[in-house]
């Protein structure tokens, strides 16, 4: 199901990360079933997907830590079978859990990554306090990680992944378990990063994550692809726009109908005192909407224009939610955020 | 040319790291000096004041064999460090930096050393407490400590691949003691395996533990006088017979270890 044409037109630059046919299995389990993935240069790619969809296991065969079972994966001109410690030099992985040592300060735990990546004594150390500066933990530099906050690890872990300037990132679930305004901050981050040029691998399960940073989404589950696009793309598959109004009383339900059926593009939805009608000309539309029911004298409790969210879109093609048995997020936290980007 | 460099540039960078931690975690550097410090006082009275052995001190006899024993516990820090790294996804960073892929092991187990020659001066200074002395010179007592810690350094090696071969710290110490007791009992450590019955004599004649256990007690001059010449090879060359050891253990759990390493992927 690809529907970009616009991502397309975009690919026409050279394309950094470039996987075919990726399969992976775990005895009987198949953690990829065929992927494909292309990443143009200075774009970010969101891989989206619920628990167990196969998004990690992506990530580990491009960034080395796994040989697939068959497929080709191209990563900054290097193949990954063939020549992985070129991939090695050339990318930058900020993993799930955040991999710092947390024995070692900010500062050591940035130096010896430097070091490991061979840039010499006098470059590590002066690319440690540089990092540390720009993602704000100058202050913190020079306590063990372990008296960092969640968001501080996280930080550090992505900057750990910059340390050589690769001109490509993976971020696997960068902001997995942490709170909203933490996750807000390293958003800001990673849009900067590629502002400067990197190119970026996202990997998510956080549908607003994806919307907020990711140029062009792909969704999987269960190992392969079930849909491709930007983000607006993807939520036109499901349908667009939509009124959504509630009223005090059902004494006026009748007329909010009538009214609302002059804008419907399809039909209404109607559930308790609420009516839901799909339409078009967004903003527009809805004061014209508002002006026709005022002077029907509806009286109206709440009403809102809704834009479907990623989660309507991953509902609509899985059949179920994205967030389903995620230890790292509540479903309240999750709600949160997604009402605070509303 | 490059490759090997890295190896040894890598290799000590790894090693700070671990050197580090040891500087910062003291509840390690306790659990690394009290044991030893308690294993010989507490062998050393208890054991040692109610054996005697004809012709000598039962605790002279003693004490070589809690350096073997307790040097060889000590390996399992190595394999707790690296499944702790494995587990937290340190090891998943480190694979995908363009670092050399012997490093993590090798400096692990290098710098894991400094433990084991901390534990032995502590266990020096308890053992003459507890009356045991050098009686060959300190010449060939200080071979007898560098063929312990070079036993130990070769057995760190299998704790290093056991590490990597786990899903969690707690199941290398398991591991470990499930393996080290019966290989440190059903051996001369604490009695002479001469009074053991047959099957367990045959196994403690040529348990390695033994013989770098019998090479230190000779090293430093514990052997009680009178004691029976050993009628088999191991214990009649215990020098040799370790050195044999430790280069076969480092030959086969070495390459283990390291590839065990570059194939390693997270437990999640």
């Amino acid at each position: 199901m690809k529907l970009s044409t616009e991502s397309l037109t975009r690919s026409a630059g050279t394309d950094i990360i470039e996987a075919h046919g990726l399969v992976k299995k775990y005895g009987d389990v198949i953690a990829l079933n065929g992927l494909d993935l292309t990443v143009p240069e200075g774009t970010i790619l969101g891989l989206l997907g619920p628990n167990g969809a196969g998004k990690t296991t992506a990530v580990n065969i491009l960034t080395t830590l796994l040989e697939p079972d068959s497929g080709t994966a191209i990563v900054a001109g290097a193949d990954v079978a063939a020549s992985p410690g070129e991939v090695r030099k050339r990318i930058g992985l900020s993993g799930q859990y955040a991999a710092v040592d947390e024995h070692l300060t900010g500062f050591e735990n940035l130096d010896m990554i430097g070091r490991l990546y061979h840039l010499g004594k006098k470059r590590s150390m002066a690319r440690a306090r540089e990092l540390l500066e720009r993602f704000d933990l100058a202050d913190a530099g020079d306590r063990p990680a372990k008296t960092y906050s969640g968001g501080m690890r996280r930080r550090l872990d992505l900057a750990g992944a910059l340390v050589a300037e690769p001109p490509v990132l993976f971020l696997d679930e960068p902001t997995a378990g942490l709170d909203p305004r933490s996750r807000t901050e390293l958003w800001a981050m990673i849009r900067d990063l590629v502002k400067r040029g990197s190119t970026l691998l996202l990997t998510t399960q956080y549908m607003e994550e994806a919307d907020q940073l990711a140029d062009d989404i792909v969704v999987i589950d269960h190992g392969r692809e079930i849909a491709h696009g930007t983000a607006d793309e993807l939520k036109t598959m499901v349908g667009g726009e939509r009124i959504e109004v509630s009223l005090h009383s059902e004494a006026s339900m009748e007329d909010a109908q009538r009214v609302l059926a002059r804008f419907s593009m399809d039909g209404l939805y109607v559930e308790g005192r609420s009516v839901t009608a799909p339409i078009s000309g967004g903003a527009q539309t809805l004061t014209e909407a508002l002006r026709a029911l005022d002077f029907e004298g509806v009286k109206l409790r709440d009403v809102g224009l809704r834009r479907p969210t990623l989660d309507d879109v991953f509902l609509s093609l899985t059949g179920h939610m994205a967030e389903q048995g995620s230890k790292e997020t509540s479903g309240s936290e999750q709600s949160e955020t997604m009402e605070e980007a509303r | 040319m490059e490759k090997i460099s890295y190896a040894f540039t890598d290799g000590f960078t790894i090693a700070k790291r671990n050197v580090i931690k040891i500087k910062r975690v003291p509840e390690i550097l306790v659990a690394v000096l009290i044991t030893p410090l308690m294993f010989v006082l507490l062998f050393g009275y208890v054991f040692g004041s109610s054996i005697d052995i004809p012709g000598g001190s039962y605790r002279e006899f003693l004490v070589g064999g809690i350096f073997a024993m307790t040097l060889m516990f000590g390996a399992h820090f190595t394999g707790a460090g690296l499944a702790n790294d494995m587990q937290k996804g340190i090891i998943d960073r480190f694979r995908s930096l363009p670092m050399s892929r012997s490093a993590v092991v090798f400096g692990k187990t290098a710098s894991d050393m400094i433990y084991n020659v901390l534990s032995l001066i502590i266990m020096v200074l308890a053992g003459l407490i507890v009356g045991w002395r050098i009686h060959n010179g300190i010449g060939s007592a200080l071979l007898g400590f560098g063929l312990l810690l070079l036993f130990a350094y070769a057995i760190s090696w299998i704790m290093a691949y056991v590490g990597l071969l786990v899903p969690s710290p707690e199941v290398v110490n398991n591991a470990s003691f499930m393996v080290i007791f019966p290989l440190t009992f059903i051996a001369n450590t604490f009695v002479p395996a001469g009074n053991l019955a047959t099957p367990l004599r045959v196994f403690a004649e040529w348990n390695p533990v033994s013989a770098v256990t019998q090479a230190a007690r000779e090293l430093f001059g514990n052997i009680p006088l009178g004691t029976p010449e050993p009628t088999v090879w191991p214990l009649q060359n215990p020098v040799l017979y370790t050195l044999v050891w430790v280069v076969l253990i480092i030959a086969i759990f070495a390459p283990l270890a390291v590839r065990r390493y570059t194939r390693a992927a997270a437990k999640t």
